[in-house]
């Protein structure tokens, strides 16, 4: 029998296997994926957020608990656990050499990535080299892997973990850490969460799975039948705005259109909806998907001119292009008469000063509702390009509820042998919003208490059992 | 003549299947959203300096990719994805349209599609024949030990001039595919700076290194600088046995010392280390050759690959076994074996794997260049 079962193949759940061997234990570590998709969303994650007092290898300036705090609270609004923020923040600050040790690679601080390179560590090569290395780690160290074996129950007694089902097979183990992520790649509860809107529409139909779809939320929806305590809003999730013809799961990074901010967003009605240049688009972009699901049939358009071309990240698809705005109307399927006036009002009201797409500048717009409060410009500029938006969720917040010590709850109560990390319980840090790289951070730093805390309650257990 | 010559390049592309470039330009659109490999080699950053890319970019790319692998296993798009995005193996595929496309003369372009390692030793078994049998006829194939007095077998002229035309072929061929290759791009003016640095990377086969220092890939995602070492050995091998040559020559020529040469003389002493690394680099290249993980590379073009290696090993070994055994009988045969086998690694020489080494220096040099151009795009990064 093994010390410490690790359930989920991920971020989180190799980190807990690796602190849980490194603790001693013998580790079993069960992925639901096959080999060559393991790795859950960690696989598509690039960086993860780092507090830090002082330049430190590759992280430039400083990034000091506090900020990093009111970073959190901002985009959560409030929605957050401070002493478990807290505690992932402090832990960010000193999680890399560990990281190091299992083999992760760290990119040095890229010039065009300036903003970034002070508060997030990329890895090189991406989440994939990540979870590369921490496998290799873990098989080196002696955890036993195992892939194609989701777990669909567990059997617990009195708040403890007992066993794992796989099918038919029942795994026993001393103590048990859930890291399997959340629902988003399971359709049919994303439509039921989501419901159906005031158009009769089931909005989460038309929703694209940025990540694995491995995440079918067995394991939450069984925890929440046990009777777990449970966090968050199964409408809250990450959620950008990607295009539309991304594959339906793993489109990762590369569907991401970030030409918004240099255009206009028209809905299927030919009409804007909101202030395209509130903010720079890695601070705004995860609120764009909501917005894209709230519009009718979950369509969004990013129109740009040739203006804006070399001056936003290559997408992977090319856009629709046309010679003429009514062209392009007409290429998208759109209106051509509302189109016209949503673009021609647009354009009579651009207020043009000093355009610099890398500051929030003086270019807006007047009279105009919703207004575009920075980098308006006419779209006036042949050829123009429009890009097909569709919500992309990245992940879900609802998870379980947890403590300082990573311990699943039964009616308020603590459990003393079974934890959770990840996706499963970023909810309680993460309760809505989202800022670059924090999921790797809350699993990084709750994969390696749940690990330690495993097989603490484990090895105790067993020198229970000898005396 | 430079359009018509540009048209036979096209037509000869077409003919190849321009798929592969086509190929590339697909990957690299993925890659160019994604970019979570910048920091591995050159290629990427390269990348990121273009939104479109053409069959001159393809080519450049491709020259300047390494084939170390590690794209592959960190690439969340690769098989089984549906954007089925393998960078190593798009990039081996356009260096052989690279190598055939630009290869003089023309014609001879298509021996890289066929240059395996029965051709390659067959025509070192060949011309080894030749010479043993022209010995034989002469009735000097078997004789009393010469105390290694190469030139009591074949007069120095005769091997001067032979070695001296196919050598001067090799680098004329090579030279004329480089020239022909840098003309499809524009970099603009080599400085110094950027030469130096191009040679630099070439040398020390920095992107071999992973990014990291541990390396690259071969038959899984772990990193190993052993395809490093084993070039390294290779490579300062083969110029170490260049440099004996070389030196002899100069002992020749400007001191009047022809050979035979003491084992303690330079021309000897170079010539037996160089020897020796170029036994263990290609041994050790064909071992990681046999092993590299299968969808690393162009497994369609392994025979041109192990041809060059073999034909590498196979000078070194019979070179070293002529010095062992040249105080005996059998030092003519096995000198008409080695000579054979040298003839036939310089002939195959433009028709083979080693002109990646012309290329690639080609591709690191414009990379050299490019890197310190100000970039035309404004991406505004994050």
């Amino acid at each position: 029998m093994h010390d410490v079962l690790v359930i989920g193949g991920g971020n989180a759940a190799l980190c807990a296997a690796l602190t849980a061997r490194e603790a001693g234990a013998r580790v079993l570590l069960l992925e639901a994926s096959p080999r060559e998709w393991r790795g859950g969303n960690s696989q598509h994650t690039r960086n993860l957020r780092c507090m830090h007092d002082a330049p430190q290898d590759v992280l430039v300036d400083a990034y000091p608990e506090e900020e990093f705090w009111q970073d959190l609270l901002k985009v959560t609004g409030g929605n957050t656990d401070e002493r478990l923020a807290r505690l992932v923040i402090r832990a960010s600050s000193t999680c890399r050499d560990w990281m190091r040790r299992h083999g992760v690679r760290f990119q040095p601080s890229l010039a065009g990535t300036l903003h970034l390179s002070r508060t997030n560590a990329f890895f090189m090569g991406g989440g994939k080299a990540l979870v590369n290395a921490y496998y290799r780690s873990a098989e080196n160290l002696g955890v036993d892997i195992r892939y194609d074996s989701p777990v669909d129950r567990l059997e617990i007694q009195d708040g403890r973990f007992v066993a794992a089902c796989v099918g038919r097979e029942r795994i026993e183990a001393r103590a048990c850490v859930l890291a399997a992520g959340g629902f988003e790649s399971n359709r049919e509860w994303l439509r039921e969460a989501w419901g159906q809107n005031e158009r009769g529409e089931w909005p989460a139909d038309n929703f694209i799975i940025r990540g694995t779809r491995f995440n079918q939320g067995v394991l939450l929806k069984h925890m929440t039948a046990q009777g777990a305590d449970i966090i968050g809003d199964p409408t809250q999730a990450h959620c950008v705005a990607i295009d539309a013809r991304a594959p339906l799961y793993d489109g990762g990074i590369v569907t991401r259109v970030d030409a918004v901010s240099l255009g206009v967003m028209v809905n299927r009605d030919a009409v804007r909806f909101y202030d395209e240049g509130e903010d720079f688009w890695p601070k705004r972009y995860a609120i764009w998907g909501r917005l894209v699901a709230l519009q009718p049939g979950q369509i969004g358009y990013c129109i740009i001119d040739s203006k804006a071309v070399g001056r936003f990240m290559p997408p992977v698809f090319p856009g629709v292009k046309a010679g003429t705005l009514p062209e392009l109307a007409r290429k998208l399927e759109l209106d051509e008469a509302t189109f016209m006036r949503t673009l021609n009002d647009y354009n009579a009201a651009c207020r043009v000063g000093s355009f610099d797409h890398t500051v929030l500048d003086d270019c807006h717009t007047e009279g105009l509702t919703p207004p575009k409060t920075h980098w308006a410009r006419p779209i006036d500029q042949a050829p123009f390009y429009g890009y097909a938006l569709r919500p992309g969720v990245t992940f879900t917040y609802l998870g379980l509820k947890t403590d300082a010590r990573a311990r699943v709850h039964f009616g308020g109560e603590p459990s003393d042998n079974l934890f959770v990390a990840g996706e499963m319980m970023a909810g309680n840090v993460l309760g809505r919003g989202y800022t670059a790289g924090v999921g790797m951070s809350i699993g990084t730093a709750f994969g390696r208490i749940a690990g330690t805390q495993a097989a603490r309650a484990a090895l105790k257990e067993d020198a229970h059992a000898i005396a | 003549m430079q359009s018509l010559d540009a048209l036979t390049r096209q037509a000869v592309a077409l003919a190849n299947g321009a798929a592969a470039t086509a190929e590339v330009s697909r990957q690299m659109q993925i890659c160019n959203a994604c970019r979570y490999c910048e920091t591995f080699c050159a290629v990427f950053p390269a990348m990121t300096r273009r939104l479109e890319f053409g069959a001159g970019d393809a080519h450049y790319l491709a020259n300047l990719c390494h084939n170390c692998g590690a794209c592959l296993h960190a690439c969340q798009y690769a098989p089984p994805h549906e954007f089925a995005v393998n960078v190593p193996r798009a990039m081996a595929q356009v260096r052989q349209e690279t190598y055939t496309e630009y290869a003089w003369p023309r014609a001879f372009g298509a021996l890289y599609r066929r240059n395996g390692v029965t051709v390659a030793l067959a025509t070192a078994a060949g011309l080894a024949l030749f010479l043993v049998l022209a010995l034989a006829m002469r009735g000097t194939l078997l004789h009393e030990p010469l105390a290694g007095n190469f030139y009591a077998v074949f007069p120095h002229s005769l091997m001067a001039w032979m070695f001296g035309a196919a050598f001067g072929w090799a680098v004329l061929a090579l030279a004329i595919g480089g020239v022909r290759f840098w003309r499809g791009q524009s970099p603009g003016p080599v400085t110094p700076a950027a030469a130096g640095e191009a040679t630099r990377h070439a040398l020390a086969l920095t992107y071999l290194d992973g990014g990291h220092g541990d390396g690259c890939n071969e038959s899984d995602d772990r990193f190993t600088l052993l395809r490093r070492r084993f070039h390294h050995l290779t490579f300062y091998g083969f110029m170490l046995c260049f440099a004996s040559t070389c030196v002899a020559t100069l002992y020749h020529y400007a001191l009047g010392l022809p050979a035979p040469y003491a084992l303690t003389s330079l021309p000897v002493v170079l010539g037996t280390v160089g020897g020796l690394g170029l036994l263990a680099g290609p041994a050790g290249l064909l071992w990681l050759n046999m092993r590299r993980h299968p969808l690393q590379g162009d497994p369609r073009q392994r025979p041109m690959d192990r041809a060059f290696i073999v034909l590498l090993f196979a000078t070194s070994l019979t070179g070293l076994a002529l010095l062992a055994l040249r105080d005996t009988g059998v030092m003519a045969l096995l000198l008409a074996v080695h000579l054979g086998t040298v003839m036939a690694l310089f002939l195959t020489l433009p028709y083979g794997k080693f002109a990646h080494a012309v290329y690639r220096v080609a591709a690191l040099l414009k990379w050299a260049i490019e890197r310190r151009q100000p970039n035309r795009l404004q991406l505004g990064a994050d």
